[in-house]
């Protein structure tokens, strides 16, 4: 159990069976008068907001939350399959759930998987991916429309940004936090 | 951890308390931070030492030592309060604490104008000091000439909240509103003293004569930030040990250990109309300093002691 003096943020909670993190947090108490704790949460599942003043005596419980390493095995409709590093087990994570994640999958990639009791609900990527440019339109040397970037699409389908002296074929970096292009990789 | 130039503005903040009180011929005093016994007061939580604890607020020592005679009294000590940390809040914090007797909490409020504007002008170079006088915060200049404005506690609640003082008292939820939707407002003009509180929130303060469920106490107020606590002391001794036994009971019902502060009550009898008021001084250096939390201006953050 966490007490009210235990809330932080970043601080996983279990309200109502759900798993809730702590995204803001202010303590505040007036001279003589009651503690109190404001705190802003997001839903671990639903990733709901809301907030939330807290007392001194209000208890939390902590949820069973636990990280495991899988890789990323192959995607059916909507499933996307993972299998276990350790003990092999396969599970799915829906695409809905996974969210922007799904531009960044590779086969085979390890990823972390956040569980809540049995069932995942999150999924951390490498900060840094590698994905083969699949379509780019040519460098036209000698081009001085002045734009310094131009649009590629990568093996998983995502779309963004790069200098223009990336061509299709070639592995790029990209910062899975931002989605941003990093660099060019020479394999 | 403070730069040598904090350092060196903490510590000519601190030299400016003690000479405004010493040219008034206010007694600095240091009594004992480590007490066998302390105030019971349910809401705020000591530390234990050894079987004793350490004290949350000079006021039970310095008030003794009152009814010894002195007239004048003023402390700066460090105060240590479990479970309080925060951007103005820190578990270990250095508090002023001066009493006069003879005088009620109005008289304190002339006081406590004096000693900002004081203090203003002595540490007219540092950051969050401006205009001969003027603090400067998130952009505001909260001008510092007196008088500041008087706000009894009913009438802030008639203007920033859709309840009362005494609805919010019974539903439990006075601190909460006082917190969210009063205090954010107070002292963006000039500071504010937020006055007259509900009786049962002034444990030690004296009812208002003719007013006995309002108790005279008053809270000053500095951009939006709590500053200070004084009111008119009770002294009646009778009186304080009805208010302290339910003090107790609250704190039993929560497994608080506390004690009925016996030579206290007696010393209590012995003397007559005071006032008294606590000052955060690291608040106060914050405002001063421009600084945005209390770490900045204390020498050691509480992360930085590992």
């Amino acid at each position: 159990m966490y007490s009210a003096s235990d809330l932080r943020k970043g601080l996983k909670v279990q309200i109502d069976g759900e798993p809730y993190i702590i995204i803001s947090f202010d303590f505040s108490k007036p001279g003589k008068g009651q503690a109190l704790y404001r705190t802003k949460m997001r839903n671990m599942i639903t990733g709901n907001q809301f907030t939330q003043t807290y007392r001194s005596n209000d208890k939390f419980e902590k949820p069973d939350l636990e990280e495991r390493t899988m890789q990323y095995l192959y995607s059916q409709g909507d499933e996307f399959h993972f299998m276990d590093t350790s003990s092999y087990e396969q599970i799915f994570i829906t695409r809905e759930h996974l969210g922007d994640n799904i531009n960044f999958l590779v086969d085979n990639m390890e990823v972390q998987v956040l569980f809540f009791g049995e069932k995942p609900i999150d999924i951390s990527l490498p900060i840094f991916v590698n994905l083969m440019v699949t379509r780019a339109d040519p460098w036209v040397k000698g081009d001085t429309s002045g734009t310094d970037t131009k649009p590629v699409t990568v093996e998983t389908g995502y779309q963004l940004q790069v200098p223009p002296f990336v061509e299709e074929g070639d592995k790029i970096q990209i910062d899975t936090r931002t989605g941003d292009y990093m660099t060019r990789v020479k394999e | 951890m403070l730069s040598p130039a904090g350092l060196k503005q903490r510590s000519d903040f601190l030299q400016s308390l003690r000479l405004f009180f010493r040219e008034r011929d206010y007694i600095e005093v240091d009594t004992p931070i480590r007490l066998p016994v302390l105030l019971p007061e349910s809401e705020i939580f000591p530390y234990a030492s050894e079987g004793w604890w350490l004290q949350t607020s000079p006021e039970l020592c310095m008030k003794r030592l009152l009814a010894r005679g002195a007239t004048r009294l003023f402390q700066i000590c460090h105060c240590f309060r479990r479970e309080e940390r925060g951007r103005l809040h820190a578990p270990e914090f250095t508090m002023l604490e001066w009493y006069h007797v003879g005088w009620n909490y109005l008289d304190l409020m002339r006081e406590c104008e004096e000693l900002v504007v004081a203090l203003a002008v002595a540490c007219s170079i540092f950051t969050g000091i401006a205009n001969g006088g003027s603090l400067l915060r998130d952009a505001k200049e909260v001008r510092l000439t007196p008088p500041w404005k008087r706000l009894r506690v009913d009438e802030a609640f008639s203007a920033y909240t859709n309840t009362t003082a005494l609805a919010a008292l019974a539903e439990d939820r006075f601190d909460e509103i006082l917190v969210t939707e009063i205090e954010p407002h107070l002292g963006w003009d000039r500071p504010v003293f937020l006055y007259d509180y509900p009786v049962q929130l002034g444990s030690l303060a004296r009812p208002k004569p003719g007013a006995p469920h309002l108790a005279e106490r008053f809270e000053l107020y500095c951009c939006g930030i709590e500053l200070a606590n004084g009111f008119s002391e009770l002294v009646d001794a009778a009186q304080q040990r009805l208010r302290f036994s339910k003090e107790l009971a609250a704190m039993r019902s929560h497994a608080q250990p506390g004690t009925m502060p016996k030579s206290f009550l007696l010393d209590l009898s012995r003397f007559g109309d005071t006032a008294g008021i606590a000052l955060g001084v690291d608040r106060l250096l914050m405002l001063f300093s421009g600084a945005s939390c209390l770490d900045d201006v204390l020498p050691f953050s509480r992360d930085e002691l590992y």
